[in-house]
Formats: C-alpha cells, sequence, structure tokens
C-alpha cells in the first residue's frame, strides 16, 4: 500500500465535496456530502441502490451541478462545467451505464473528444491500447463496432477508455459487474499499480469482498447522506471480515456474519419429471465480431436451475436472444413444454410461458422516457385487464404498478417518472418485477442481479430460487461464479459459442467449472 | 431497514408536487413556444425592412386578410381541412419513429384518384356514396404508393427519409402524366380533370364558404391524437418511436407495425387530398402542387406532435399562408415569403430550446 496516504493534509486532495447537495424533483439524492479525494487512494463507495452513489460521480464527472456546496479540485473551489472541462481536470469516468456510441468502432469510440482539426491518430492509440490491454490481461477488438459487442466487452472499453486519457482520477462506477471473478481480480491488480503511480480512485461497487480487497478508504452513502467512512488506518487495522460486517452494519443496520455466505440450494428435482425446456443442437451464425453458437443442447426439468457460467462475450447473449426469439438460429430445436418453439415469434413464446430478462436494462430492457408505470407492462401491451379493446386502462395499469414497485421495493418517486431516472438498481428491480410476475414456465434470466446492492441481491436470488420451486425451468446466465453456486443445480461453462462441459453443483463444483473456463477438463 | 416505508412515502408525498409541476411546465412550454414566435417576427420584420417594405403593413395586411376579414377567415378555415389531414397522418409516423417526408406525393395521387373517381360515380350513386367511394379509393391509392418505402424500411432497413422523398418526386410526377394523358377532362384545352359540379362537393357550413371537409379533418386529427395517446395500439407505435430495440425485446411485431404506420399516414395525406378537391377545388389542373406536405412538417414540429397543439399551429400557418399571399400581392413580396418566416421561426425555436437545455443543464440539471 503507498505510504503517501498516511498523512491526510487537506490540500493534497485531488478533489474534495464539501457539504454537496444535490435535489430531484421529489428527492434529495445527496445531502451535504463531504468526500475527500486523495491521490494514492481507491476510495470505495458504498451504498444501496438510490443511495446516490452516481448522482456524486455526476457531478464528479461534469454531468451535472451540485444545488448547493462546492467542489475544491487541487484545493481550489472549482465548478466542474461539462464533461469536457472534468476530462481536463483529469477525472476520467466509467459511468454505470455505457456511454459508447454503438454505430461507431471501438477504435473510433476511443478517439471521440479528440481536437477536431486534427486526424485521428489510429496507430498511436493502438499501440497505447496495446500497452494497457496487456497489463489488465483484457482483449479488445478495436474494429469491431460497439453495437456487436457484448455489455462485458463494452464495459471494458469503457474502462480503457478511460485509462487512454490519463486521468489523475478515474472512477469506477459498477465497472466489476459484468467481470467474471478472474477480470476483477485483474483489474484490482490494476488499480492498486495505478495508485501507487500517484492516481487516485473511486470505486463503486455492490460487491462488500471486492471494496475489502481493493479499497484504501470507504465511505458509505445512505438515502443521500454519507453515514461513515473507514479512513486507512482503520482499514488497514481490520481483516477482511471485520471490514465487511462494519460496512454491512453501516448499511443496513445490523448485522450479518458472511451476508454473501453460499447456500447451496436445497430443492430436489424430480429426475423422472419431463423437461420443460428442451434445446437441441441449437445454432447460430457468427457475425465477424460476435461468436456464433454451435450445437448447444441442453433439457431443465421443472424446478431446476441451470447455469450458464463463462466470460461475458461468448455467445451468451446470442444463446438466451436465440431462446427468446430475438436472433434467429441457424439450426436445431427447442422444444418448451414439449412443443417446438423455434419458428414461433418474441411474442408468441411469451404468450406460452418463455420470459427473457435481458441484460441491457437501458438499450432494450426499458423505454426511458416512458413512465415507471407503463415499462412494467411493455410486454404486456394491449393484454387485460391493462388495455379493455384496445383501450388504455390507467387506473388499472397505477394499481399493478404500484403494487409492483412495493412488492419489489423500487425506489421511484412516483409512477410517472421517466424509468430512465430511476437509479441503476432501481431500474434492475422493474425488470425483475415484470418478468417475475405470473404466467411463466421458463424464465431465462440474464445477470438478473447486476447492480443489484446487497439486500436486493439476496432478495431477488431467493425470489429466482421461489420461482424455481414453483415447478418453472430456469436458465441463469450470470458471470458471477458465486451467484451460480448458491443458486444452481447444474451449472453448464459456455466458451466461444458452445457448451465446454456441465458439472453438477456439488462441493467441487467451483473447481470444475474454473477448470472448464480456463479451457481444461473438468 | 428503511427499505420498506421509504418508497411508499414518497410515492404519495411526490405525486402531488409532480402535479404542480407539471403546471410550470405548462407555463414554460407556453413561453418557450411563444417567445421565440414573437422574436421570429422581428426577425423577419428586420428582413422585410431591408428589403424596403413596411413590415407593420405586411403584417397587417396577413392578419387583415387571413384572420379579420370575414372572407378571409372562410378562406383560412377551408385551407385547414386538408392540413389537418397531413398533420395527422404526419403526427403517427412521427411518434412512430418514421419519417414519411413524402406527402406530397401522397397528397397528389389521393387528389388525382378523388379528382377522376368522384365525377363517374356521381353518375352511378347516390352523390353521399359516390364521395365516400373517391374518399376510400384516393386513401387506398396513396397506401399503396407508401408500400415501397414501407416495404423497405419494414424488412431491409432502408432508410424511408430517402425513399420517401424519393418516392414524392416519382408521386408528382405520375399524378400529372394522369392528368394529362389518362384523366384529362376532353371537355376543356387547359390540361385538367373533369370538375365535380359545386352542388356535388362536400356541404359548406352553414351561410359560409367553410368546406365542412374542415369538420372532417379535426376529427382525424382529434382521433389520431387519442388513438396515440390512450389506446395499446398508439402506445406500440410510441414504443416502436422511442425505442425500436425495446419494441422487438417486448414482442411486438415491427415491421407490421412499420407497414401499419407508413398506410396509416400516407393514407390520411391520401385523404387529404381527396378533401381538397372533393370539398373545394373539384378538379386538378396540370402542374398544381400545392406542396402542403412540407409546409405542414414546421406545424407537426413546433406542436411536438400533439394533435391538439397541432390544430392551432395547423390554424396560424393557414392564416399565413392566405394572409401571406395577398400581403405579398400588395406589397410586391415574393409569395415565399411566408415560407420564409416559418422557417425563421423554426431556426429561433430550435435555438431557444438549445439555450433553454443549457441553462437548466447549469441551473438545476
Ligand atoms: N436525472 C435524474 N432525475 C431525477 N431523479 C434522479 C436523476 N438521477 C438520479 N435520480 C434519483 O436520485 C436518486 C439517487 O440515484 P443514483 O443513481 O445516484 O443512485 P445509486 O446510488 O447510483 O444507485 P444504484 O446502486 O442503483 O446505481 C434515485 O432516487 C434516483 O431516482
Ligand atoms: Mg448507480
Amino acid at each position: 500500500m503507498s505510504s503517501l496516504s498516511s498523512s491526510s493534509v487537506a490540500e493534497r486532495d485531488i478533489v474534495a465535496l464539501e457539504g454537496v447537495t444535490k435535489r430531484f424533483p421529489g428527492i434529495v439524492a445527496n445531502d451535504g456530502i463531504d468526500l475527500a479525494i486523495r491521490p494514492g487512494e481507491v476510495h470505495v463507495l458504498l451504498g444501496e441502490n438510490g443511495a446516490g452513489k452516481s448522482t456524486l460521480i455526476g457531478m464528479l464527472s461534469g454531468l451535472q451541478q451540485p444545488d448547493e456546496g462546492r467542489i475544491l479540485v487541487d484545493g481550489k473551489p472549482t465548478p466542474i462545467t461539462s464533461p469536457r472541462h472534468a476530462l481536463s481536470l483529469g477525472i476520467g469516468t466509467v459511468f454505470q451505464h455505457m456511454m459508447l456510441v454503438p454505430t461507431l468502432t471501438v477504435a473510433e469510440n476511443l478517439l471521440l473528444g479528440g481536437p477536431w482539426w486534427q486526424r485521428p491518430r489510429i496507430d498511436e492509440l493502438a499501440a497505447r491500447v496495446a500497452e494497457i490491454t496487456s497489463t489488465l490481461g483484457i482483449t479488445v477488438k478495436l474494429h469491431a463496432k460497439v453495437s456487436e459487442l457484448s455489455l462485458g466487452e463494452q464495459q471494458q472499453v469503457e474502462i480503457l477508455r478511460a485509462m487512454v486519457r490519463n486521468s489523475r482520477l478515474l472512477i469506477l462506477d459498477e465497472s466489476t459487474s459484468m467481470l467474471t471473478p478472474k477480470g476483477i481480480d485483474e483489474l484490482g491488480a490494476l488499480m492498486r499499480r495505478l495508485v501507487e503511480q500517484g492516481l487516485a480512485i473511486v470505486f463503486i461497487t455492490h460487491k462488500l469482498k471486492e471494496a475489502a480487497a481493493f479499497g484504501d478508504r470507504i465511505s458509505v452513502l445512505k438515502l443521500g447522506r454519507k453515514v461513515g467512512e473507514i479512513p486507512p488506518e482503520r482499514f488497514r487495522a481490520l481483516g477482511e471480515q471485520e471490514i465487511i460486517s462494519e460496512i454491512v452494519e453501516l448499511m443496513f443496520g445490523k448485522q450479518k456474519d458472511d451476508p454473501e455466505a453460499v447456500e447451496r440450494p436445497v430443492r430436489t428435482v424430480r429426475a423422472d419429471a419431463a423437461p420443460l425446456l428442451q434445446v437441441a443442437d441449437l445454432a447460430v451464425a457468427p457475425t465477424d465480431n460476435a461468436p456464433g453458437l454451435s450445437s448447444i443442447s441442453f433439457d431443465i426439468r421443472p424446478g431446476e436451475i441451470l447455469g450458464i457460467a463463462g466470460i461475458d462475450g461468448n455467445g451468451q447473449k446470442q444463446l438466451a436472444e436465440a431462446l427468446a426469439g430475438q436472433r434467429a438460429a441457424t439450426g436445431g430445436s427447442v422444444r418448451l413444454d414439449g412443443v417446438a418453439i423455434e419458428t414461433l415469434s418474441v411474442g408468441e413464446r411469451r404468450q406460452r410461458g418463455l420470459r427473457y430478462l435481458t441484460d441491457d436494462r437501458l438499450g432494450e430492457g426499458t423505454v426511458g422516457t416512458f413512465p415507471v408505470s407503463i415499462n412494467f407492462f411493455l410486454k404486456q401491451v394491449g393484454a387485460a385487464p391493462f388495455w379493455r379493446n384496445g383501450i388504455e386502462q390507467r387506473a388499472e395499469i397505477d394499481r399493478r404498478a404500484a403494487q409492483l414497485v412495493r412488492d419489489y421495493d423500487v425506489r421511484t418517486p412516483s409512477l410517472k417518472t421517466p424509468v430512465a431516472r430511476l437509479s441503476g438498481g432501481n431500474i434492475q428491480k422493474v425488470l425483475l418485477a415484470r418478468e417475475l410476475a405470473e404466467g411463466a414456465k421458463v424464465v431465462i434470466f440474464n445477470k438478473p442481479t447486476y447492480g443489484l446492492d446487497l439486500a436486493n441481491t439476496l432478495a431477488s436470488r431467493q425470489r429466482i430460487r421461489d420461482t424455481a420451486a414453483r415447478g418453472l425451468a430456469v436458465l441463469l446466465i450470470s458471470t458471477d461464479l458465486e451467484e451460480l453456486l448458491s443458486m444452481c443445480d447444474r451449472i453448464a461453462v459456455i466458451a466461444n459459442g458452445a457448451l465446454v462441459g456441465t458439472v453438477g453443483n456439488a462441493d467441487d463444483a467451483r473447481t470444475k467449472v474454473g477448470r472448464l473456463m480456463i479451457g481444461l477438463a473438468a | 431497514m428503511s427499505i420498506d416505508t421509504a418508497p411508499t412515502v414518497s410515492a404519495t408525498a411526490l405525486d402531488a408536487t409532480s402535479g404542480a409541476a407539471t403546471r410550470h411546465d405548462i407555463l414554460h412550454r407556453l413561453l418557450m413556444t411563444l417567445g421565440p414566435i414573437l422574436a421570429a417576427l422581428v426577425i423577419a420584420g428586420c428582413i422585410l425592412l431591408a428589403v424596403g417594405v413596411d413590415p407593420l403593413a405586411y403584417y397587417g395586411y396577413v392578419l387583415e386578410k387571413g384572420l379579420f376579414s370575414p372572407l378571409g377567415i372562410q378562406q383560412t378555415l377551408t385551407r385547414m381541412a386538408p392540413l389537418l389531414f397531413l398533420a395527422a397522418g404526419l403526427i403517427v409516423a412521427f411518434r412512430a419513429g418514421m419519417w414519411n417526408l413524402g406527402g406530397d406525393g401522397q397528397f397528389l395521387l389521393g387528389a388525382v384518384t378523388a379528382a377522376a373517381s368522384a365525377p363517374v360515380f356521381i353518375q352511378i350513386m347516390p352523390s353521399w356514396l359516390a364521395l365516400i367511394c373517391s374518399f376510400l379509393i384516393a386513401m387506398v391509392v396513396a397506401m399503396i404508393w407508401s408500400l415501397v418505402p414501407a416495404l423497405l424500411r419494414a424488412y431491409q432497413g432502408v432508410n424511408e427519409i430517402i425513399t420517401t422523398l424519393m418516392m414524392t418526386f416519382l408521386g408528382t410526377s405520375l399524378a400529372n402524366v394522369l392528368v394529362k394523358l389518362v384523366f384529362r377532362d376532353p371537355g376543356t384545352t387547359v390540361p385538367q380533370t373533369r370538375t365535380l359540379p359545386v352542388e356535388d362537393r362536400l356541404p359548406r357550413l352553414f351561410e359560409t364558404t367553410i368546406t365542412s371537409g374542415l369538420l372532417l379533418g379535426l376529427a382525424a386529427i382529434i382521433i389520431v391524437h387519442l388513438v396515440m395517446t390512450r389506446t395499446a395500439f398508439g402506445l406500440k407505435l410510441r414504443i416502436v418511436g422511442a425505442n425500436p430495440r425495446a419494441a422487438v425485446h417486448s414482442g411486438l411485431g415491427v415491421p407490421g407495425l412499420t407497414i401499419a404506420v407508413f398506410a396509416i399516414s400516407a393514407g390520411l395525406a391520401g385523404l387529404a387530398g381527396a378533401v381538397d378537391i372533393i370539398g373545394v377545388q373539384g378538379n386538378v389542373r396540370a402542374d398544381w402542387n400545392p406542396a402542403y406536405g412540407l409546409a405542414v412538417i414546421p406545424a407537426v414540429f413546433l406542436a411536438r406532435m400533439n394533435g391538439f397543439a397541432a390544430i392551432g399551429f395547423v390554424f396560424l400557418l393557414s392564416v399565413l399562408s392566405i394572409g401571406g399571399e395577398s400581403a405579398a400581392r400588395r406589397l410586391g413580396v415574393p409569395n415565399h415569403f411566408t415560407l420564409v418566416l416559418v422557417s425563421i421561426v423554426l431556426i429561433v425555436l430550435a435555438l431557444a430550446e438549445y439555450f433553454d437545455h443549457r441553462y437548466s443543464q447549469s441551473r438545476r440539471a
């Protein structure tokens, strides 16, 4: 750990917030927050969904202005007026939701924002990118169009973009949500190297283990207020478990031993039951920069949860979309409850009880400008009782939406609020509520708990387990091995568009899945 | 944990504030619309001054002819009929995120088919039925004309801005050819279609010269507005417009909806042509192209695709075009100055929008 961070002299702060308050219609997102960001420190920002973390980041990166209080840069009060201004001050941000231009290539996205009179320097960029990616242990396809990439790959591009700019302060808002355990460790090691070079890092996560492993200082937000801080001195004195339990107490006000401890499912799947979902030899054609699928076969019985593990971008999105009907398959069959559905449309498959929770909540999961209430029923437009004879039944929609908001603890100022205004985790809750509500037989979850805070993650996992216990078949795609281990009956590993092996979720599952993921036999 | 209480408390408390906010929003909107229009009038006035015309006289004539003289206001209201149909068609298309810029071609083909069919039908069936049949034919022809851009967009993803514009050039030429070669009235020397007798046209309203097509136009745009805002079908179209990927993900049949949007939009443009012919003109002369389709686009934008606001802006446009024609004649200003005026309004509005956005970003965001 860096020796720089031991003495705390205020003027060494790269950026400091003093009494910063930010209000949105109906909500105080940040309430008198003081925060010091020092070179040589990884400052972890924790808090429940909607606590105000992204809002704080928004002000640091010039997207928004504080209503009260001030931001000091190098000790001088400095209003950060625009993202460009933030960059020129050396503040680089990886936002929670992807901010890449989907129709441009990765290289073009990385070059955006350069002076308009200069010809983009692709060669220089390629060299610089190669340098960073090799230390990070990731590969980035510079010439792929962003729209072809999976969200996990896009996230890596975002991280890369912030690093290419030589920032003094690097802000990562939930940047590990789509990485594999290995990728997360590598990012952690990289952060450590960067702060040793004197950078400052603000790191937002919902995974407390990451906070304890990578942080130097932790600040906890709750309902817009800063409710606690663990300074580096104390941080070093505590062990991982002590840190985690202290954080949990700060965030949720009650003690839990290891909140994420793996609870192995104790469901019994009837081995003789006919499979609800049968996939045989499913194939999808590859594109230039995205893998296709080749001969994917598996069965899921009622009450069973099948996990799909693997590094994001290995065909998970293609698999989910091919099953849901959003992507044309080039071969193979998909049977739902014994009936072939591979030729049916998205809507028809849904009607037969297939549900698909997408991982792209703003890109395709919601219509950002539409109210929260309508977004709950996006997949049921025209269906009774919310529409009668094609006429919208406002009262019915609002009544049901209010109920879902309550049941799923969606924090929204009102039902009329455009859904894109909610915090990331709260948008995710809207999607979960939509897919888990009645009528499902088979549910495909693509990273269901991505962006949820600890309490909501646990609640959602329990909901998914309950779903399976009701006799539904569940396909759970996730990059989070803990999540898969805590929920699945069997785990299949996907690599390059093919299932390379399936293991039962027994005691040695972790090592077996790990071996499959790096290309060894289980 | 506060998880259980927080959302309900805030949800109820905040519905009230959002109501107040809406009222404030409407006021803000009004200011942001009327302010730039006034500014645009001033700028256009300066241009008039620069070319040596008294702007007050110009605006005076516009108002006198377009609004205050009994004859003028009747002409203005009559002019609104086709414009309202066109606006209704544009609202459907724009809300669904499809830029049907082929309104003029569709309008003219509708007009020509109505002009050609009405005098024939009138001889073989009761006149009310004849008129309905002509309306329907005009609508169907315009719909068919939109099929090419619709199919290209629905199944090939070809940008409809280009295809509809190309089809509108073809459409206006085809309409001309039809008038000159196929439907030409043998009884006259000027190339035009047979004329529908005045007594067989759409009835006039009360004792005035205002066509009852105005009522049809109002009905069309109000129905379109209600369909777009209150029905499942309208919501589906808006989803396609706001986030096409979400539409696919939600299982909407996007290609089918795309074709429906083009058909409805073009159908309404065809009806606009029919209502102008059957209600007012009585025939189509060769080379007749009032270019209403393009003129209406700014009005629909200014109204932010809201049907009721569009009625207001269409009225304004009618006043400007009827009054502008007369003022131009009297003061020797080119007839197209109305278009200059409308475009200045648009530019000023866009600028106002931009600065308002910048201002609110830096103030409250
Ligand atoms: N542009 C906005 N307009 C209105 N309200 C907003 C806006 N941005 C954020 N909010 C509100 O501010 C609160 C804090 O949101 P923020 O995105 O900062 O939460 P977060 O801590 O990042 O949560 P998450 O972990 O879910 O990402 C939320 O209640 C959210 O609804
Ligand atoms: Mg956030």
